[in-house]
């Protein structure tokens, strides 16, 4: 049996999967409802100088519903914790004394004042909690207040901020990142340079979720009113993941542990994270929408899958899909593939010839005989359109010439890979050759 | 089945179709999507290009396009989209056998889920239609009688009047919708759905319609071609076809269709306790269902040949299964006999398959029943317009249907046929459609022909 035991910048739990610093991690009795139902840790939600934030008491949450009602894409505008700090410091102590082999990292979101993470910092570590999360991400409300993303948008502000926490506590201290940036490195570059022990991304995605068509309000709205929220859900995992393997592979981010956060839904999800290097992964949306049960779901997923591909440990299998990641102009320009429709599969739906014919090359024909759809190979450039459309799992394939000649393009396939980097049409080819002679 | 006891002293129950009945017991026979449900269902369909559940469906319902508005939230812009195909959608969506039509041929049809439930998205999206009038393009430039309110007659009629027609829509009933609102079961109609239909549809500046109104006696087809630039006969089939055999005319035996009509106009009617429908097709089904649902106590359908020989689809049969109705093929009435203290005897054959083909097995049966329905089909009425034998009459195909050609034209210039009384043209109402809407495009064309 494969053991999904986690250490993540030295802070122990029996599984990788944390509830992310949000509504699900507000509380004690959440906690406790989480805890009991077998999340290995969770982030407390963030916590703010006395006084506390006031949030709004209209509707927090805007959707994007995908097929038969689920929601795909959740948008928020809620704030960090609306209780005071004191209050959150008491449950905190309590949940680690009832729950001392789970990781209890607390998030929080203090303004540049030495005073400030000087009398707290200690604080929360007398409470017995694992460690640290600097919320530098949350994109609406706070950032008003030069908190939150506001903070995390300038890499100095993200390495001072970083510094100083790092100067006040021993615990471990995790920068939370927000995507809403140019390039995810440089904050992660400054976060390193201010100490981190570890960063965790992606906080949610700046997003204005939809427009009410009757009351021309955004949503949700507020008396007629909206704001720009945090996106998050299963929408935000591309983003997450890109970004994710853009630190992984930075020459000098190598190495720095980052917990995966970004539309994890199921262990398929938490797996993709963890081989593009993720050291953990949080969780929130998910549980949200369907309750803290899904971590049998997500463990047990995740457990069952290791033991198929025989990854005895999580190190086993952390990072495996980085090495793969790349630069287009690595990509090999020689590897050909041909979509190719299963007619035993093919149930005839047209979906793939009306793709192609009309937005692509027009390189599927109906059988007139059997009502069925097959690849012209001449006219096939490999696109992948008629995958993504087609309603029947694995009837299209996209399958690789190994040799022959390329029908479309006449060329003899060349078993020899050939990048960008040296293709006779890159009229910087041969620099690039003469580089690597001198290398 | 077999002789059953004596009935001495037996009186039948009558009754009628009171809301209390509908409410009790004709309700539950409905099927409906909930909103929230029909998006789900509605979100199951692939979208295919060339759909094949368009092609099967008669009346060329852009099918995908429909549920796609249903999907999107717009179940009315979804109606407006059968609308333009079927102006009967909405009887359509509660009438047609979709199981052998549009979801047979659904590309899911063998998934875990089976077809995406057209029928259902259509009679859902169908309560949300808006009809009004639309405005002709031309108005009044050339006028055309039609004969016959029933679904061909008014599709016509509506389609016609759409392209500027001048209509006048014949019929010898006091309402219009033909078999709509007379023939088909009561419970496929609740709600006075087709009165309402047939209002919408007909409610257009350019159709005038003349009600209690019947070709030969009151109009001639001769005069009406001297008035209209084109004459649509959409007469039905107005007589019922018999058994032709002893004992037919007993009052106790009873043609199904104008029973049926009975019901829907909120007539007293008998409901025996044992009956006995002859016959295989959908008016077979309706009936036992119906006399079923109101207190008949053993219903009986006999049919002569195989089960799966019957027009009604496995669908129907089996909803009438579901109501306790028994089913039995292979048996031929021979005669029909009062029975002693009340009632009758119906003496029936029994007839398999020997190498394909049907023979007597010499073998018979005779069961009691208070109440026999036959419902085995109905001829075209041919005394409703064979008017002046002086004039050139219309042809009759081999069937004693009125032949006709590819786009419903007869052998007279500028008459044509349109429905069940047409030759080429199977028995549903959504064919009734598929003819009306090839006549409306031959008369249009013929006509604009004629002034070029």
């Amino acid at each position: 049996m494969a053991s999904l035991h986690n250490t993540f910048v030295g802070i122990s739990s029996p599984n990788p999967f944390w509830l992310a610093s949000a509504p699900p991690t507000d509380r004690e009795v959440n906690v406790e409802r989480a805890f009991a139902a077998g999340w290995g840790g969770v982030v407390w939600k963030t916590l703010g100088i006395d006084p506390p934030v006031v949030n709004v008491n209209g509707p927090r949450y805007g959707f994007w519903r995908g097929d038969n009602q689920r929601v795909q894409g959740f948008n928020n505008i809620e704030l960090i914790s609306d209780r005071p700090i004191g209050t959150n410091l008491e449950e905190i102590a309590r949940i680690k004394s009832r729950w001392p082999d789970r990781a209890v990292v607390v998030s929080v979101m203090f303004p540049l004042e030495e005073e400030q993470w000087a009398r707290w910092l200690p604080e929360i570590a007398a409470t017995g909690a694992d460690g640290i999360e600097l919320n530098l991400g949350c994109p609406h409300g706070m950032s008003e207040r030069g908190m939150g993303a506001a903070m995390g948008q300038a890499p100095q502000l993200v390495e001072a901020v970083t510094r100083m926490a790092k100067a006040h506590t021993r615990l471990p201290v995790i920068v939370k990142l927000t995507p809403n940036v140019t390039d995810i490195t440089w904050s992660a570059v400054a976060a390193k340079a201010g100490g981190a022990d570890a960063v965790s991304l992606i906080n949610t995605v700046n997003s204005l979720i939809s427009v009410d068509l009757d009351t021309m309000a955004p949503v949700p709205s507020i008396d007629g009113k909206g704001t720009h929220g945090g996106y998050c859900g299963p929408a935000v995992k591309p983003i997450a993941l890109h970004m994710l393997a853009e630190i992984g592979r930075h020459p000098t981010l190598a190495g720095l542990p980052v917990s995966g956060i970004g539309g994890v839904t199921s262990w398929r999800d938490a797996a993709e994270f963890l081989a593009l290097g993720a050291g953990n992964v949080q969780v929130c949306t998910a549980a949200m929408l369907y309750g803290f049960r899904i971590i049998e779901d997500l463990a047990e997923g995740l457990e069952m899958w290791m033991d198929e591909k025989g990854y005895a440990t999580l190190a086993d299998l952390q990072g495996r899909a980085l090495p793969n990641v790349c630069d287009w102009n690595c990509l090999n320009l020689n590897y050909v593939t041909k979509a190719e429709i299963d007619a035993n599969r093919c149930i005839g739906c047209g979906r793939c010839f009306i793709a192609c014919e009309d937005t692509s090359h027009q390189a599927i024909e109906k059988v007139s005989a059997t009502g069925l759809y097959q690849v012209k190979a001449a006219d096939c450039v490999g696109c992948n359109l008629c995958v993504a459309v087609c309603p029947v799992p694995d009837c299209i394939s996209m399958a690789p010439m190994r040799e022959g000649t390329d029908p479309r393009t006449g060329q003899v396939i060349n078993s020899i890979p050939r990048s960008w980097r040296e293709h006779p049409a890159n009229p910087l080819a041969l620099c690039h050759a003469m580089e690597r002679e001198k290398e | 089945m077999g002789r059953y006891a004596n009935h001495e002293g037996f009186l039948m129950e009558r009754h009628a179709l009171t809301e209390e009945a509908v409410a009790n017991r004709f309700r539950g026979m409905e099927t409906r999507l909930a909103d929230v449900d029909a998006v789900v269902e509605a979100e199951r369909c692939f979208t295919c290009y060339d759909a094949p559940c368009t092609d099967a469906c008669p009346a060329a319902i852009d099918i995908p396009a429909f549920i796609r508005a249903l999907a999107v939230g717009q179940p009315a812009r979804a109606a407006s989209l059968i609308l333009r195909e079927n102006p009967l959608g909405m009887s359509c969506a509660r009438v047609c056998p979709v199981e052998a039509l549009c979801e047979a041929s659904c590309v899911r049809v063998s998934d875990a889920g089976g077809a995406v439930r057209i029928g259902l998205l259509q009679r859902l999206a169908m309560e949300h239609a808006r009809p009004g009038a639309t405005a002709p393009v031309s108005a009044g430039s050339f006028r055309v009688a039609i004969i016959g309110a029933g679904p061909a007659g008014m599709t016509v009629a509506r389609l016609l009047a759409e392209e500027g027609a001048q209509v006048t829509l014949l019929d010898g009933d006091s309402r219009p919708g033909g078999l709509n609102e007379t023939g088909i079961a009561a419970y496929k109609m609740l709600d006075d759905a087709a009165q309402k239909e047939a209002a919408w549809l007909l409610r257009h500046p350019c159709i005038e319609i003349r009600l209690q109104t019947v070709l030969g006696r009151d109009v001639t087809l001769a005069s009406l071609r001297e008035q209209y630039h084109a004459v649509v006969l959409a007469l039905g089939l107005a007589a019922q076809r018999r058994l032709q055999i002893p004992g037919e005319e007993l009052p106790g035996v009873l043609p199904a269709v104008p029973f049926i009509a009975a019901l829907r106009r909120g007539e007293t009617v008998p409901v025996g306790r044992e009956v006995v429908v002859i016959g295989g097709g959908m008016t077979a089904i309706d009936i036992a269902i119906q006399i079923r649902l109101l207190g008949a106590g053993i219903v009986h359908i006999c049919y002569r040949r195989g089960i799966e020989d019957m027009v009604a689809s496995e669908h129907e049969r089996q909803l009438a299964r579901d109501q306790g109705v028994l089913i039995h093929a292979g048996l031929r009435p021979v005669e029909i006999r009062e029975a002693v203290g009340g009632g009758m005897e119906l003496l029936m054959d029994f007839w398999h398959k020997e190498a394909g083909k049907w023979v007597p097995s010499g073998k018979s049966v005779t069961c009691f029943a208070d109440q026999i329905f036959t419902a085995i089909g109905q001829t075209l009425d041919q005394s409703a317009w064979v008017d002046d034998p002086k004039l050139m009459s219309v042809a009759l195909d081999a069937q004693g249907k009125i032949a006709v050609d590819a786009l419903g034209r007869t052998n007279l210039p500028f008459v044509y046929a349109a429905g069940d009384c047409a030759g080429r043209s199977p028995d549903l109402t959504v064919h009734a459609v598929a003819d009306a809407k090839r006549v409306a495009s031959a008369i249009l064309a013929d006509l604009k022909s004629e002034v070029a």
